[in-house]
């Protein structure tokens, strides 16, 4: 749009770029990954389990014990890499789905309630971090909003006396507003200043988690009374989410809570306005804002209802996770992990739930699997980055596979004979 | 030097860009290639300068055959290119952007400038450019900045220039002197390859002409060939170049502009004191050569510019200070002069795009939820009168033709009761079929009494619809003429000349 028509280009030798400023390359980046397909997703979930195997059986012991004397044997190595890689996996299908070695059902089907459990915090954050992803946000102040949330939900948790059920209410609302302020705020700043949301929520995380932490040192904020540990009094019984299997199993109300706060991304995403708006505004703010969508608004909008999810996710922490007082650890990673687990799940509402067991899987199972082979956990870790490094790479997904070139890649190149024709 | 392309096919997935072209120019021959937007001539050059491979076909260069891994290939064996945006460093002079890319240095490395200065000044002289190799490019006028790009091509010794639309930024009077640049360089032996869709430029300047259509080589036409014979050719069927309008019954004023300025980002003033009205049942069209504050004007019409002082009211209503949101609301119908950036979500349907600006009200919205069975209902009606191909309502509005994308923001934006309408760029980059549709779909708009602005680069697109014509210079209106004012004269005032006779 400047007055002349002259492009800047290094030189003739190579094609030229579009005069206007694009929207961002991360933008791009971002909408390629969201708009990937269901296959490589699988794909690559199935890629980093092979790489996670390899990876168990070099580490392994017998493996290597084996292979020293791999020609002369060569069955017993490959029996070592077996024994190894279907020990592992077995022991995380038991300790995450269901254990054989139990006598009953009900004993057998704890770990699958144990997943479902780790999930629940983490599809909550998912959700919000995959919200404003779709407004084409980087949500990565999860950990901020998350701590911010618990405090409030801890603090109504644990100083108030409440009808059992009043309290649990007041107590998860007003963790959600504080999660929704700290994300608001930061949606507020950018819209009013341009400043970029990336930095923005990593620097306020710094300034939630310092916040936190002099508050729990401080007695009479947040602090256990009598103590000199930086710790908060434990919850009130009336504030705690009750489990919802009974006191076998650990799956508490938050659960339904998540199912609830899916289908509720669910209709504003597909079905209301205000989600019409946020996806515009996502794929194209320049044709959102000829078409009188407020896009600075929008921001505002759409990370207060990132940062009520995320701060859902906190809720569920110190109301159903642990409930005996948090420290400012009780984030657990969990808004690091929702990052992960929304491109995970594309940004969908259910892609993102379904993700989110899947990594509450790898929580639960990671356990069993570290008690009952003595595999680090790390190695769960390794595994769960790899899933996202292939769903961020699908060509090389693809390559593996031996998959055509999907649309998405002959679309691209239309792009760039386009580009270069209309100069 | 004599250039060749034999039987040059270029895929792009299932699309067929290229067909087994053919295609020979002669030493000093300026050879149009005719064809419509999207009809893969564009390609073809590209696979001339070396940016694609074809998948089969070889360019051959006096008979030899020849290798391209990339452009700098081509520049070697002889090709230039001048694209329609230039390929220019601003902020460098024409002697340092004439020497980029094969500059050349004396002693540790020293750029020798002095080298570069002689060749520009040498080259400049034999054409009589007047180009001074001091200049800063960016302060240089459209049409000099463009010779740098052809003194760029000819200083590595080009023996086939390739010019690509060139002539879209100029105004009609550097294009008469850009036409007579070719001659010139054709005489002294140069071969040219002249790409473009306006008719009028290649009767006046073409040895041969190649018509292409959908990536195939669909005739040769002589330069005395008539336009409709031409254009029949392109578009593989008769079509009407004059758009049937009657005679306009102008109503009482609407949309009265008065001092309107409008500063960019940059603190430049973009639109200098504008003032005009529209009046009901008119078509005014706003001219001008690209870049002269047009668009900045009919941004500032829709509140999208933040910087806007004056007044702009819509039959009595204050239009300036508004959001967009409510200037829509008032009644004003945009279609945005880059569609797919501005008027389009490329990842959204059509029938999502159909209401992306009426995203907050009835009928698609009912307390906050999006009315999806009546959106479908929608679509699918505007889909059939707007006549827009495509599989379903649910196709993706970036996987649509151009033409096809223009009609879904028609729909759109002519589908709500409107009291002015406002059109940027209504024909830019759509194929012939479609740019009748939407000149049709303009007139009985007018008709309807509706007051239309259109903003058009084009002349022929002014002339054909307007009943007045302003034209714009510099961010001023240099004057509004009648609908009938000859080319000629529209030409000298989109340089800037007020001519005798035309109240500014």
């Amino acid at each position: 749009m400047s007055d002349t028509t002259a492009t800047t280009a290094p030189s003739a030798n190579e094609p030229q770029k579009a005069a206007k400023p694009e929207t961002p390359r991360s933008n791009q980046v971002l909408s390629e990954i969201l708009n990937g397909n269901f296959v490589i997703t699988i794909l690559a979930v199935v890629f980093a389990l092979i790489i996670g195997a390899v990876l168990i059986a070099v580490t392994n012991e017998d493996v290597q014990k084996a292979s020293g004397y791999f020609f002369a044997a060569p069955g017993d190595t490959l029996g070592a890499v077996w024994q190894a890689v279907s020990g592992a996996y077995g022991a995380l299908f038991q300790g995450a789905i269901y254990n054989f070695r139990r006598d009953s059902f009900v004993d057998g089907i704890k770990p699958l309630t144990d997943t479902l459990t780790f999930a629940t915090p983490l599809i909550a954050a998912a959700l919000g971090i995959g919200i404003a992803f779709r407004v084409g946000l980087f949500n990565i102040g999860g950990r901020g909003q998350m701590l911010i949330a618990a405090a409030c939900a801890g603090w109504v948790g644990f100083s108030f006396e409440l009808p059992w059920g009043v309290h649990l209410v007041i107590a998860v609302v007003a963790g959600i507003a504080g999660g929704a302020i700290w994300g608001g705020l930061v949606g507020f700043l950018k819209a009013r200043t341009g400043a970029h949301e990336v930095i923005l929520t990593i620097m306020l995380n710094y300034v939630a988690f310092y916040l936190i932490s002099w508050m729990l040192r401080t007695p009479g904020l947040l602090q256990a009374p009598g103590s000199v540990n930086p710790k908060s009094p434990p919850m009130m019984d009336t504030a705690v989410f009750p489990d919802i299997l009974g006191p076998k199993y650990n799956l508490h109300l938050g659960f339904v809570f998540v199912i609830a706060a899916t289908i509720f991304a669910w209709w504003l995403l597909n079905r209301s306005s205000l989600g019409f708006q946020f996806r515009a505004v996502g794929e194209n703010p320049n044709a959102a804002r000829v078409a009188g969508i407020n896009v600075k608004n929008t921001y505002v909008q759409a990370m207060l209802i990132s940062g009520g999810l995320v701060g859902l996710a906190g809720v569920m922490q110190v109301l159903g996770t642990v409930t005996t007082g948090f420290s400012a650890g009780i984030d657990a990673g969990i808004g690091f992990d929702a990052i992960t687990v929304a491109l995970l799940g594309r940004s969908r509402p259910w892609g993102i739930f379904a993700a989110g067991v899947l990594f509450g899987a790898f929580k639960a199972g990671g356990f069993a699997m570290q008690a009952a082979e003595g595999i680090p956990i790390d190695i769960v870790t390794v595994v769960q980055s790899l899933i996202v490094l292939f769903i961020a790479a699908p060509p090389l997904i693809r390559a593996v596979f031996f998959l055509p070139q999907g649309k998405k890649s002959t679309k691209l190149k239309l792009n760039v004979s386009k580009e270069v024709a209309a100069k | 030097m004599k250039l060749e392309l034999r039987g040059i096919t270029k895929r792009f997935g299932s699309l067929v860009a290229n067909d087994h072209i053919n295609l020979v120019v002669q030493p000093g021959e300026i050879h149009c290639l005719l064809g419509e937007n999207g009809a893969g001539k564009s390609t073809l050059m590209n696979v001339l300068y070396g940016l694609y491979q074809a998948e089969e076909g070889d360019v051959l260069l006096d008979d030899v055959v020849q290798r391209f891994a990339g452009p700098g290939d081509a520049m070697r064996a002889g090709i230039g290119m001048v694209h329609q945006h230039f390929m220019l460093i601003p902020v460098f002079t024409v002697a340092e952007n004439v020497m980029l890319g094969h500059e050349q240095t004396g002693l540790a490395g020293k750029l020798d400038l002095d080298a570069a200065r002689a060749k520009v000044r040498e080259i400049s002289a034999r054409f009589g450019f007047h180009v001074d190799p001091d200049a800063i490019v960016g302060d240089l006028p459209v049409g000099v900045q463009q010779r740098v790009e052809i003194i760029k091509a000819l200083s590595r010794d080009a023996k086939v220039l390739v010019f690509d639309e060139p002539t879209a930024v100029l105004t009609p009077q550097e294009t008469d002197e850009l036409m007579n640049i070719m001659r010139q360089l054709r005489d002294e032996g140069t071969s040219i390859v002249f790409i473009t869709h306006k008719l009028r430029e290649v009767r006046e300047v073409a040895d041969r002409i190649t018509v292409i259509r959908l990536g195939k080589v669909v005739g040769e036409a002589s330069p005395t060939a008539s336009n409709s014979e031409l254009a029949a050719l392109m578009v593989g069927r008769a079509v009407e170049l004059t758009v049937h309008k009657e005679t306009a019954r102008p109503g009482a004023a609407s949309l009265v502009v008065r001092n309107l300025d409008v500063i960019d980002p940059l603190g430049l003033k973009v639109v200098n004191n504008v003032s005009f009205e529209v009046h009901e049942g008119e078509i005014l069209a706003i001219a001008g050569v690209q870049g002269n504050g047009q668009t900045e004007l009919t941004e500032a019409i829709m509140g999208l510019q933040p910087r806007v002082s004056g007044e702009i009211s819509l039959n009595g209503e204050k239009l300036t200070g508004l959001s967009v949101r409510r200037i829509l609301n008032a009644g004003v119908g945009f279609v945005p002069e880059d569609r797919t950036e501005d008027g389009l979500v490329g990842e959204f349907t059509i029938a999502e795009n159909l209401m992306l600006d009426r995203s907050d009200s009835l009928p698609f919205v009912k307390n906050g939820n999006l009315q999806l069975g009546y959106l479908a209902e929608f679509a699918q009606e505007k889909k059939d009168e707007f006549d827009i191909r495509a599989q379903s309502i649910t196709t993706m509005a970036g996987r649509l033709s151009g033409g096809n994308q223009q009609k879904v923001v028609l729909a759109r934006e002519l589908s709500r009761e409107l009291k002015l309408f406002v059109a940027s760029q209504p024909t830019r980059g759509i194929d012939v079929g479609s740019i009748e549709f939407v000149h049709k779909r303009m007139v009985a708009t007018r008709d309807a009494g509706i007051p239309v602005i259109v903003v058009s680069t084009e002349l022929d697109e002014v002339v054909a619809l307007a009943d007045r014509i302003a034209v714009m210079y510099r961010g001023s209106i240099v004057g509004i003429v009648p609908g009938n004012t000859p080319r000629d004269i529209l030409g000298l005032m989109m340089a800037g000349e007020t001519p005798t006779g035309v109240a500014a």
